[in-house]
């Protein structure tokens, strides 16, 4: 398993590795992504690993009747996929039947579906034919060996750009945010693009498959998270513009992710600052209260969702965090450049997992906080590190002004209940 | 293909981990994709470990598949010899990269590494998590067990105590690890010294000394039933075959586990701690008299659970299930023994229909009983894994022995209400607290499943359809209290259905009641 150094531009030494990675794969955006589309359903085609991977990532087991399940593969389906594409309608129907209520069913692929090279996309017209119009089939993989963990998302999301209805060539410019908010973080959105007069907004994906966006060449897209690389791709196809811009994290992410936009839209400087400056104050002052106790804490983030670099970005200029390491699965230089022109110049990161050797590195380091995945919290605590779970970082609105504080404080936690516990 | 919402099992990998991370000097290589490596948090999470499973996972992604996937799986073979420095290895496939067909032993016995190397086949597509546990315990052993210095006579008469092994407690078990301490406390009263027990903590070198035992302890079929069965042929060990959950159970555990021994149970049964048969004769009780159960979990907890609830407390089995197909038959005769059909299955949502359809008082089951329960506003206790955070408990709570019995009496009744409690709001159902709105232990009101939007439908058995109620019979069903009012509404449905009344009057009520009792 290899190493390497690689220098990609001056000051920006990245560590390069490829062993065992400690994340997840792409299936567990199904998670998350099934709460956002209130009539998707997702039906992962795989084995019975893929059922018990959701099932435990699914907060460790909440036993409601989701819209999520598995078709799960068995000894002869592999016999012959002719069967296997049969097997598959009949689970369609069975499912389509006993849920009336969806719209959207995604079928989603995984390690052996994809192994046995069972075509997805085939299937997905076959039956997106058949039970069109009530309910439209698509498909995306979030296997293993092509995703990693929140790439799922960007998968899932790219699969529905084809689909989207077209703005013609009058249309008016409109703008897109792409990637999965929570509600309660589109709302305040909504509220403020409409404050600073940015009218024709529209947030991908929809919180309903019927109210999908119109997109074309006048439509210029903002990115809310990192990792949708074939998203924005797909995007680009349809004739959509991103605007170049960092992540909407923490109080600075948020202005400037604002202000991006503002400025595509010809929104005037002064009319943005008024509008932006007192939450930008409150944002500043929710931040602060945490302030003691991070700042000058040294944190060592391992890769998990690719929301490290912006994150480490948010720690070490608003909080005065010291950056011990910076894991991410990917770097994404384009999507990331107004990243990494924020980031303190002596910033280490790292590219890729080798997790035994990972370990070694942040033992070595011994940094105040450690941001890592559930396979290694509890045994880092048990070590002496305070840890902090990456997933919650996932889960839990963090973007925009008013959950910039929150965001500070999940930080802060570990740190505060390590120093309150007697014994 | 089978349509899953959730699973009672994890994939038969797990089960091979739940025995590695039981052990100890024990390395498992998983050749398998990143993303596989979520099942460490079974056991950093669920259980709260302090330390990762003994695992290496090649996590290979597609651009290795054109390459050299096999290389990939021996270099982590390598890496963790060096790293870990184990003193045997397991190594197996998941799901996937049982497709790819890299030959995991092959590789192994290629690298010849100075350790045993034990190879797992566990088909992902036929077989489940206890089955991969069993199968993986039986590996290990059938590798490092060595025939005993002795033969079976000389080391008798050599010995002054008889020695048994305890075989079956795993890493993620439901609550093995109070099982164990309360079985030993109970076979080292008797006199008898405890050998290995495996694989909870035992080495490679003490599952090689297994042999030496006089006979060995089945805790857990599901997981030692084969291996113990192996040792049998191979050694000549005997085994138990009671699995001592329930307090008659524990008692012939004890007469089973001294004639094995040849020494006499009497010491073990006079020190008995043993309160919950005495609960149960107490007054108090008697109020549990012919409750209603349904009983689902794995087959050993679940034919135990069933048994207790009939024959300790008093119970009515109204139902008996379970997900592990590789028992189904004990089971259909544990069933049968009750005068119902068992269910076995490993779709939740099976279950759900056949819990709303016998509208039992308790449910005794997994997790997912547990939220089904919840969902009809029955009570319930968990008695089997599936595990869940809640199943790890900070206190010493075990399932086997006389203590277990103590706190299965507990477990179960609690959810219930108690006696006293139960009559006295029978006393006073007329008085305004006790109305449908005064407060529940039992929480929110019980949500009829076919009314959940979330929820798709589940036909309702043909004896709630066809009768309608007079507004008098209504208001009387009104006065009776909402606990047992679902029931009484049900009963008295089914009663016109069978004699084709349309029209349920306030006569219908009280002919039904006297016809169906309680």
């Amino acid at each position: 398993m290899n190493t390497r150094l690689q220098s990609c531009s001056a000051g920006d030494n990245v560590l390069r590795e490829r062993g065992q990675r400690e994340v997840f794969c792409g299936l567990t955006g199904i998670v998350w992504l099934h709460r956002k589309i209130q009539d998707a359903f997702f039906l992962v085609v795989g084995s019975r690993t893929c059922a018990h991977l959701i099932q435990s990532a699914a907060g460790v087991m909440i036993f409601a009747e989701p819209r999520f399940a598995t078709a799960i593969m068995e000894e002869r389906d592999l016999a012959g996929l002719v069967d296997a594409n049969d097997e598959l309608d009949r689970i369609v129907a069975q499912l389509l039947a006993r849920r009336p209520d969806i719209k959207l069913l995604f079928l989603v692929g995984s390690c052996p579906s994809e192994v046995i090279k069972l075509d997805l996309s085939r299937a997905a017209l076959r039956l997106s034919r058949q039970f069109s119009p009530a309910v439209r089939v698509l498909n995306y993989s979030g296997s293993g060996i092509e995703t990693t963990f929140t790439q799922g998302e960007d998968a899932c999301l790219a699969s529905l750009v084809p689909v989207l209805p077209e703005a013609g060539p009058k249309a008016p410019s409109s703008l897109l945010i792409v990637g999965a908010l929570a509600d309660v973080v589109e709302d305040q959105f909504r509220r403020l693009f409409a404050a600073l007069g940015i009218s024709l907004v529209s947030f991908l994906p929809p919180r309903r498959s019927t109210e999908l966006p119109t997109v074309g060449p006048s439509t210029h897209y903002l990115l809310a998270q990192p990792f949708l690389h074939e998203t924005a791709h797909a995007l680009e196809q349809r004739g959509c513009k991103r605007i170049v811009a960092p992540f909407p994290l923490g109080s600075e992410g948020t202005t400037v992710w604002l202000r991006a936009a503002a400025i595509q839209f010809s929104v005037d400087g002064a009319h943005f600052n008024a509008v932006t400056t007192p939450l930008r104050e409150r944002a500043d002052r929710a931040i602060g209260r945490y302030r003691p106790q991070l700042t000058g804490k040294r944190i060592f983030l391992f890769p998990d969702s690719q929301i490290e670099i912006p994150l480490a970005r948010f720690l070490a200029r608003e909080l005065g965090v010291d950056l011990v390491e910076i894991g991410t699965p990917y770097l994404h230089r384009e999507h990331l450049a107004a990243e990494l022109a924020l980031l303190p110049p002596e910033a280490r990161l790292s590219e890729g997992q080798d997790v035994e050797r990972q370990l070694d590195r942040c033992r070595q380091a011994a940094p105040d906080l450690v941001v890592c995945g559930l396979g290694l919290a509890n045994p880092l605590e048990a070590e002496g590190f305070a840890t902090k779970w990456s997933i919650e970082l996932i889960f839990t609105p963090i973007q925009g002004y008013e959950q910039a504080g929150d965001l500070a404080e999940l930080f802060a936690r570990p740190l505060v209940r390590r120093a309150r516990l007697v014994a | 293909m089978q349509l899953t919402v959730w699973t009672y099992e994890g994939p038969p990998h797990v089960g091979a981990m739940r025995i590695a991370t039981a052990m100890r000097g024990v390395h498992y290589v998983l050749h398998a994709p990143q993303g596989d490596t979520y099942a460490d948090l079974l056991f950093t999470m669920i259980e709260r470990r302090d330390r990762r499973p003994p695992v290496t996972y090649t996590t290979f992604q597609a651009r290795d598949l054109g390459g050299d996937t096999a290389g990939l799986l021996q270099t982590a073979m390598r890496e963790a010899y060096a790293r870990f420095a184990p003193q045997a290895m397991l190594v197996g496939a998941s799901c996937t990269a049982e497709l790819i067909q890299d030959d995991p032993a092959g590789l192994a016995q290629a690298l010849d590494l100075p350790i045993p190397v034990v190879p797992l086949e566990l088909p992902s597509y036929q077989r489940k998590e206890n089955w991969g546990a069993s199968e993986t315990l039986y590996r290990i052993v059938r590798a490092l067990a060595h025939p005993p210095r002795e033969s079976p006579p000389n080391r008798r008469t050599k010995r002054a105590r008889s020695v048994c092994n305890l075989l079956g407690p795993t890493a993620l078990g439901f609550r093995h690890r109070d099982d164990l301490a309360e079985v030993t406390r109970l076979i080292v009263e008797l006199g008898i010294d405890i050998g290995i027990v495996a694989p909870w903590d035992a080495t490679p070198a003490d599952l090689s000394r297994l042999p030496e035992a006089d006979f060995n302890v089945v805790l857990y079929p599901e997981i030692a039933l084969t291996t113990a069965q192996w040792l049998q042929r191979q050694f000549n060990q005997p085994y138990t075959r009671t699995v001592p959950i329930g307090a008659v159970a524990t008692r012939q555990f004890v007469d089973e586990v001294a004639q094995l021994a040849g020494i006499d149970p009497a010491r073990a049964l006079a020190g008995a701690e043993q309160r919950s048969s005495w609960y149960a004769r107490s007054v108090d009780s008697t109020y549990l008299t012919d409750k209603r159960v349904f009983v689902f979990g794995d087959a050993t907890h679940a034919i135990a659970a069933a048994r207790i609830a009939a024959n300790e407390l008093g119970f009515k089995v109204v139902g008996l299930g379970s997900y592990s197909r590789e028992f189904a038959r004990d089971v259909r005769e544990a069933a049968a023994s009750y005068g119902v059909e068992a269910l076995i299955t490993e779709d939740y949502l099976e279950v759900e229909a056949r819990v709303s359809e016998l509208q039992p008082e308790l449910v005794l089951g997994t997790q997912m009983e547990r939220h089904i329960a919840k969902r009809l506003g029955i009570p319930c206790a968990v008695i089997s894994a599936p595990s869940h955070v809640q199943d790890f408990p900070a206190r010493y709570s075990p399932q086997m022995g006389f203590e277990g019995a103590n706190v299965i009496f507990d477990t179960w009744v609690h959810p219930l209400m108690m006696g006293l409690e139960e009559h006295l709001l029978g006393m006073f159902r007329e008085d305004a607290e006790f109305n449908d709105t005064a407060p529940s232990h039992l929480g929110s009101q019980p949500t009829p499943i076919a009314d959940s939007p979330t929820h798709g439908p589940i036909a309702l058995p043909p004896a709630f359809a066809g009768s309608t109620w007079t507004a008098e019979a209504e208001q009387e069903l009104h006065k009776i209290p909402f606990f047992v009012r679902g029931k009484a509404r049900r009963n008295t449905e089914r009663f016109a259905q069978e004699r084709n009344v349309g029209l349920i009057t306030l006569e219908t009520l009280y002919d039904a009641k006297a016809h169906f009792g309680r």
